[in-house]
């Protein structure tokens, strides 16, 4: 295994959220789950990470930070992105501002579901992010995530979704 | 004792000091993952985290602040061989200084806000800790009437028993320079800190990976200072450094951070005052 899977750090960017996930995450330090384990430290710049995780329903405002925070991530680096949240929106889906799913801003390769995942499923995310993060260190391209097929996407009411489309246009 | 020519020393010393030094990070974090009830890291943590770091991406903000972060290191090797070679420790001491003043340098030539509170609280650092290292440097010459580090040796008697006082504020200092609790105020080890992490923000991948080094560095060489207060017999020096050491971990895990302006309040009474004692009593 290579050096940079065997010392992922972490920047978390909580990109509009509702915090339950960053609280979430914040439990895999803890005693009970202990990250650090794998090496995992949670730093808080994104110029220090390997794996840059987000949490939250990206927006019109945030977009653009969240782009500029993933490009000074040195390479190579893997996205986590965790809850529902950065897939489809989750319980923010429909809202005029939301542009529905992270991967729309920049490359994912993880997707961790659940509202909020539990830090279990999140040191499962990790995992495959060191996985991720190994071959992409011994030059290897990796595949993109596949967006999760459970979504929490409210059906949407026409009106709201007039704003959207303007706002795109 | 056997006559090792001089160049093989210092490439020993060059070589091995980083690998002891971060070997002393591994068990630095072992420790503190156990106080705080978590099982930790592997061992040989620092060693994998610096490979990774010299692995990565190379991103350069400026080219000033990568030449400091190399002047950082380069000046901690003098330090590192000239402590080795038992030379004037005055002249560590001054080494020593211009390898944290290269730091402080490239922390101020980049534009982050949290850089430059760092680069400031650095230099209260250094306010708070040089007078004990000078003192300690006086101590040493008082108690063998030589600035030369190799004397240490031919005194024939432990250090620790004539200058008590001046280890455990040499330890006090060491903790600063180690950046430890509560005295981290510049940047930290672990966690988030009000600075993000502080002096060392702006440099990543494998710049990082050098003031890293330079940290290993450090660390052996106060390692090797406290060991040498007990010169007559190798595993009592070496169990007086790591009980030294220890006692910085465990004051690390039991504090928090406090301010820069009672940092220097602090190191300029109780740490002073023991220094000061410590020479008016040996001063013959
Ligand atoms: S996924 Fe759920 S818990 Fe996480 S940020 Fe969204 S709403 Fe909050």
């Amino acid at each position: 295994m290579k050096a940079l899977a065997r010392s992922p750090w972490i920047c978390h960017y909580n990109c509009n959220s509702c915090n339950g996930c960053d609280i979430e995450l914040l439990a895999c330090l803890t005693p009970l789950y202990d990250v650090e384990r794998f090496g995992v430290i949670n730093v808080g710049n994104p110029k220090h990470a390997d794996i840059l995780v987000v949490t939250g329903s990206v927006n019109h405002r945030n977009a653009r930070v969240l782009k500029n925070i993933y490009d000074q991530v040195p390479k190579p680096n893997v996205v986590v992105a965790l809850g529902v949240c950065t897939s489809s929106g989750g319980i923010f889906a429909g809202c005029y501002n939301i542009l529905g799913g992270i991967d729309k801003v920049i490359p994912v390769d993880v997707f961790v579901v659940g509202c909020p995942p539990k830090p279990e499923a999140m040191i499962d995310g990790f995992a495959k992010a060191i996985g991720l993060l190994d071959a992409k260190a011994k030059g290897l391209s990796t595949p993109l995530a596949e967006k999760p097929r459970i979504c929490m996407v409210p059906t949407v009411r026409p009106e709201a979704e007039a704003p959207v489309s303007s706002e795109k246009a | 004792m056997v006559d090792v020519p001089q160049w093989l020393i210092i490439i020993l010393a060059l070589v091995y000091a980083p690998i002891i030094g971060l070997f002393l990070m591994g068990i630095e974090r072992k420790l503190s993952a156990r106080f705080q009830g978590r099982i930790g890291p592997p061992l040989f943590q620092p060693y994998y985290d610096l490979m990774k770091l010299f692995s990565k991406e190379a991103l350069v903000l400026n080219r000033v602040q990568i030449l400091y972060a190399y002047l950082h290191l380069a000046f901690m090797m003098v330090t590192v061989v000239l402590l080795v070679l038992g030379q004037d420790l005055l002249l560590v001491l001054f080494a020593h200084a211009f390898s944290t003043i290269c730091l402080i340098l490239g922390g101020m030539c980049v534009r982050s806000p949290y850089s430059r509170i760092g680069s400031h609280r650095k230099i209260m650092q250094m306010v708070a800790y040089e007078p004990i290292m000078i003192l300690m440097v006086i101590g040493i010459y008082i108690n063998q009437g030589s600035f030369m580090g190799r004397d240490v040796f031919l005194l024939g008697k432990p250090m620790l028993l004539t200058l008590p006082l001046i280890f455990v504020a040499f330890v006090v200092a060491g903790m600063i320079k180690l950046d430890k609790s509560p005295f981290d105020v510049a940047t930290s080890h672990h966690a988030h800190q009000e600075l993000v992490k502080g002096i060392t923000i702006e440099y990543s991948g494998p710049f990082l990976g050098i003031i890293e080094l330079t940290f290993a560095y450090e660390v052996f060489v106060i390692f090797g200072v406290m060991a040498c207060f007990w010169t007559t017999n190798l595993w009592a020096g070496l169990g007086l450094a790591l009980a030294g050491y220890g006692t910085m971990i465990l004051v690390d895990n039991l504090t928090a951070r406090l301010t820069t302006n009672w940092m220097v309040r602090y190191m300029w009474s109780i740490p002073l005052v023991l220094a000061l004692s410590n020479l008016i009593w040996i001063y013959k």
